[in-house]
């Protein structure tokens, strides 16, 4: 085949997926505001996406700030300016690194067994049987899942942010002799509300991603046990990477000089 | 002259250039037990998918009771829904719910049955069903492929339907299974008064099953008649299906030698 084809047939293929995507959005978004709301599966998915998720994020979060720490020291150390160590530190995770590690993570935990699990239904023909049972699968299966998602998302970065600063603090007081009381007034004094806020944002469209990313990729998996193992690529693929690319659009929108 | 339920006008449905359904008619009876057989591959999945409305077809008309059903969506589809019944090749219980759960499963989304009545319900047709409420709080993972399937059927039929749709009822089951399943479908049918569509590929079944037989092949029915009549039909394509011969209208890929 020659080259030029196969660049154009990629192309038609690449736009088409989008263009699925989008669509699947716009019918979800739809159906938000639509009659009846599963409760069950939604406090479900609050759980599943959000408690579970607290050891993981937890964990990311504290070693993050603990690293930054050390990090931030070597290079601030060679002029001086430890005093500004705290303020990076709370600004990096509350702006940029809890929202995106936080994502990251969840995408990895939740947004593949989403996708994992309705591609599973889909595969053995759990989705028809709803269909058949008159419930609409999208309500069912989608809805619940996204909503608990975009609220679970900036509670999960809340959590993250608090860890990270913890983190932080306990290198640099333990290890680095900082005092305890300079190094928490430092973290204060240049931190705004809309540090945190603009991270929470980011999160709520995180969460967005990461259930859109699951559910589309399941609801739309092939048949058989292959299909489900690229379902669940697929989504933590799109996931990871529209959460970048989000993640830098929203930093330009909130970017204020 | 008897009351057609379900009448089929002209249906075509393709998938890409693959022609699965072509200008196929087909009428049911009220009362009756239609039997599709055919080869597999020849579309009799996508032909009731098509009929309950999870496949539109490309052309063509579906009428129940004289109206019109072909993609018709929102509250009318819903309503629709709750006069279908439809038995799943695999099952397909809702594996995250428990076996009672999955029978009132419609009862608890669409009539808001409250739990203990919804669970009564559920208890009732296990027993139409041959199963006692020891199982009720399984999960269906926790169950025979026997058992799984006779819960299916229960869920099928929890709203007491008008029309049941059984997709390879007695397909991977063993023969005695197979047996048992074939009479709860006789007697559901009798006991609920429902009009019944099977597709099957098991001739076993099907005489014991159908009151009326349609072969399907090459995307139209070939031949429809009573069950009685299927071993002197003089139809070459439901000849061979029946007897299994390798020769014959229906090609068979058997690898390599095409």
């Amino acid at each position: 085949m020659n080259f030029i084809g196969l660049i154009g047939r990629y192309t038609i293929i690449m736009l088409e997926s989008i263009g699925r995507v989008v669509i699947f959005t716009f019918n979800s978004i739809r159906l938000i505001f639509s009659w009846p709301f599963y409760f069950r599966q939604f406090f479900n998915s609050l759980i599943d996406i959000g408690f579970f998720s607290i050891p993981v994020i937890g964990m990311t979060a504290i070693f993050t700030g603990a690293v930054l720490v050390l990090q931030s020291y070597t290079g601030f150390s060679r002029f001086s300016a430890e005093n500004s160590i705290p303020t990076v530190v709370v600004l990096s995770i509350t702006r940029e690194l809890g929202p995106v590690l936080a994502g990251l993570m969840v995408t990895g935990r939740v947004g593949s067994s989403i996708a994992a699990e309705i591609a599973t239904m889909r595969v053995t023909e759990q989705i028809d049987a709803l269909f058949t049972l008159a419930v609409n699968p999208m309500k069912y299966l989608v809805i619940p899942r996204v909503i608990a998602s975009v609220i679970v998302l900036p509670l999960l970065v809340l959590i993250a942010d608090i860890l990270g600063i913890m983190g932080g603090y306990i290198v640099a007081t333990e290890k680095l002799g900082f005092n305890k009381a300079l190094y928490l007034s430092n973290t204060m004094t240049y931190l705004k509300s809309e540090d945190v806020v603009s991270g929470l944002i980011k999160a709520g469209i995180f969460g967005f991603i990461i259930a859109i990313s699951g559910c589309y990729n399941g609801y739309n998996s092939n048949k058989g046990a292959a299909g489900v193992g690229v379902a669940t690529i697929n989504a933590v693929v799109m996931s990871s990477v529209l959460i970048l690319l989000f993640n830098y659009i929203t930093t330009q929108i909130l970017f204020v000089k | 002259m008897t009351h057609i339920k379900l009448k089929l006008d002209k249906i075509n449905k393709s998938f890409g250039s693959k022609i699965v359904l072509n200008n196929l008619d087909l009428e049911v009876r009220n009362n009756e037990s239609m039997v599709v057989v055919g080869g597999s591959g020849t579309g009799k999945s996508v032909l009731i998918k098509t009929i309950i409305g999870l496949i539109s077809p490309d052309s063509g008309t579906i009428k129940l009771d004289d109206h019109n059903i072909t993609n018709i969506s929102g509250k009318s589809r819903d309503k629709l829904m709750s006069r279908f019944g439809f038995l799943f090749q695999g099952g397909a219980l809702f594996d995250s719910l428990t076996v009672w759960e999955n029978i009132s499963f419609f009862l608890i989304h669409n009539k808001y049955m409250p739990e203990k009545q919804a669970k009564e319900r559920a208890l009732m047709k296990l027993q139409d069903v041959g199963l006692d409420s020891s199982i009720m709080h399984l999960r269906p993972s926790e169950l025979s492929g026997g058992m799984q399937k006779r819960v299916a059927l229960a869920r099928a039929i929890v709203n007491d339907p008008e029309i049941i749709f059984f997709d390879e009822p007695t397909t991977g089951l063993d023969p005695i299974m197979a047996n048992v399943i074939a009479d709860l479908i006789i007697k559901c049918r009798k006991k609920l008064g429902s009009t019944t569509i099977t597709i099957t590929h098991d001739i076993e079944s099907v005489r014991k099953i159908a009151s009326r037989v349609a072969m399907l092949h090459e995307g139209r029915i070939v031949w429809i008649g009573d069950v009685d009549k299927i071993d002197k039909s003089g139809n070459p394509v439901l000849d061979q299906f029946i007897k299994g011969k390798i020769e014959g209208p229906i090609k068979v890929d058997i690898g390599g030698n095409k």
